[in-house]
């Protein structure tokens, strides 16, 4: 049974110069719970796919379902989208930027006061509601996007790079929590990446994209013994570095 | 213990500084005052056309004795403030209805740029006729000279915002109303801001200009009525005046601005 389905999905971007084709006949499915990763070349397409699964706009041609519904234009669906970059609002506070979606989503209602300070303590973070993004640091920054983005209960998570512009530290301890928290949730997750290990590290299955137009090249399923592990220990486990060099000389052949 | 003792040190300079650049300040505003005075009683400057702070001062003191500036500044000031927020606003739902459709913004592109570079205050004689020499077209050129560039200043911040925070309001499905509310409006703050604190000088003009049109009241009416019977006492007065308020004003807007941009 096929949580997420992406059939013929083909792109291209106009401009007044060239039409410039920017994915190709992409077919790939996803079940419930499951995570994955896309990662490629640059101009493989791939956050341009992860925007067309958000439903942020139309793909030329093909379609992408959630459950057997059309994404694009429809509004019952609830995607949670994380970017490079946190995108807090600097003017609101912590505990409006965590229930904005909410307040969005589900009208003006107050009380979810209590929902942020919860969001807080579940992302490891010390009760900050009533300070601004510009008071904390880049990694608890990152944590209160992640809160923002759990705050509407999504039925699945778009992770655009989320960790790429953070410290090593932060980084590590950032994807054992996204990766712990999505599993406690039983979320579906799309992680796009230029970090290799950080695929292998977090996901169930890796898709590789080549570039030019973005294909789906190959995908590589992650052996079980490291599916089990937080992205950390699965770091260290034998299987990790096979598998690196496996998608790492794919990714070479792609250059 | 120690830094403690530092950081006292370290405010105490701060303030030195400050006291320093008080007193130049106070330097300068003497040394002009006097030179002023000095040189009209010596001859050095024609007295009857350069007045003196002495006469000046005189001339206000009477004035505000027998009541009559009052009611002059009150004209003035009134307009002024109305022309400046009018302006304003009228320039900020503009920009947000430029916003609002792409398409009606690239066709009103060209007349923007036109309205833009026209002098506004040719308009006058036009809305004095249409509007009649009263208030409301002294008021109309306090606004119409603001309007136009704020237009384009605020709709060019609305468009820069960053497009990566529209898109997290778009995974929410936000509405395009609600996109202006949570983010292009709030992260133009700090633009309409800086357009207020150009309007205040603007709308002065504009009201001054229409006062010397039309007006038998306010400041803009002393100056041309002081020009015409060649008191240039009463000019000098009107001018010190209208410096005094316009200064007023823009801290005023100074204080809106560390109000409202609190935690950048």
């Amino acid at each position: 049974m096929s949580f997420l389905t992406v059939s013929n999905v083909h792109h291209t971007y106009f401009s007044t110069e060239t039409a410039t084709e920017a994915l190709n006949d992409i077919n790939l499915s996803i079940s419930k719970g499951e995570f994955v990763s896309f990662i490629g070349p640059s101009g493989c397409g791939k956050t341009t796919l992860l925007s067309i699964i958000a439903g942020l706009f139309k793909p030329t041609f093909g379609s992408v379902q959630i459950e057997n519904q059309e994404v694009y234009g429809n509004t019952d669906l609830s995607i949670g989208y994380m970017l490079q970059q946190d995108y807090l609002f600097p003017w609101k506070t912590i505990e409006e930027n965590i229930t904005l979606g909410l307040k969005l989503l589900k009208g003006g209602k107050k009380g979810h006061g209590n929902v942020a300070s919860a969001l807080l303590s579940d992302v490891g973070l010390p009760p900050v509601e009533k300070k601004y993004p510009t008071e904390l640091s880049g990694g608890m920054r990152q944590r209160v996007a992640l809160a923002r983005t759990l705050a509407v209960d999504p039925k699945i998570l778009l992770l655009d790079e989320p960790f790429s512009a953070l410290d090593y530290q932060s980084k590590l301890k950032l994807e054992d929590l996204v990766s712990n928290k999505l599993r406690e949730y039983g979320k579906t997750a799309i992680l796009v990446t230029h970090d290799l290990g950080e695929a292998i590290a977090m996901s169930d299955r890796i898709f590789l994209f080549s570039a030019r137009p973005g294909r789906l090249h190959q995908t590589f399923e992650v052996p079980q013994e490291l599916r089990v592990l937080t992205p950390f220990e699965a770091r260290a486990h034998s299987s990790y570095s096979s598998l690196f060099q496996t998608i790492w000389k794919e990714l070479e052949s792609l250059e | 213990m120690n830094n403690q003792k530092l950081h006292k040190q370290f405010l105490q300079s701060l303030r030195k500084e400050k006291r320093w650049i008080r007193f130049y300040q106070l330097v300068i505003l003497i040394a002009f005052f006097g030179l002023w005075e000095i040189a009209s009683r010596l001859t050095w400057i024609d007295p009857l056309i350069f007045s003196s702070p002495t006469k000046v001062t005189t001339l206000l003191i009477d004035n505000i004795a027998d009541g009559s500036i009052l009611v002059h500044i009150s004209y003035t000031l009134f307009e002024t403030v109305l022309g400046f927020i009018i302006g304003t606003l009228l320039g900020t739902i503009l920009a947000a209805i430029l916003w609002w459709s792409p398409f009606l913004s690239k066709v009103l592109d060209p007349y923007l740029v036109i309205l833009n570079s026209m002098p506004k205050v040719a308009l006058g004689p036009i809305l004095i006729v249409a509007m009649g020499p009263g208030m409301g077209s002294i008021i109309t050129m306090g606004a119409i000279i603001s309007v136009i560039i704020s237009t384009i200043v605020i709709y060019t911040a609305f468009k820069n915002v960053d497009a990566n925070y529209l898109k997290v309001l778009q995974t929410f499905n936000a509405t395009r109303s609600q996109m202006f509310k949570e983010a292009i409006l709030p992260s133009s703050f700090p633009t309409i801001i800086s357009t207020l604190k150009v309007n205040v000088g603007l709308s002065w003009v504009g009201v001054i200009v229409g006062e010397f049109l039309v007006s038998s009241k306010g400041l803009g009416y002393l100056i041309i009525y002081g020009f015409q019977v060649f008191n240039f006492n009463l000019v000098l007065m009107s001018l010190l005046i209208i410096a005094v308020f316009a200064t007023i004003m823009y801290q005023l807007v100074e204080m809106l601005e560390r109000k409202l941009i609190k935690n950048e």
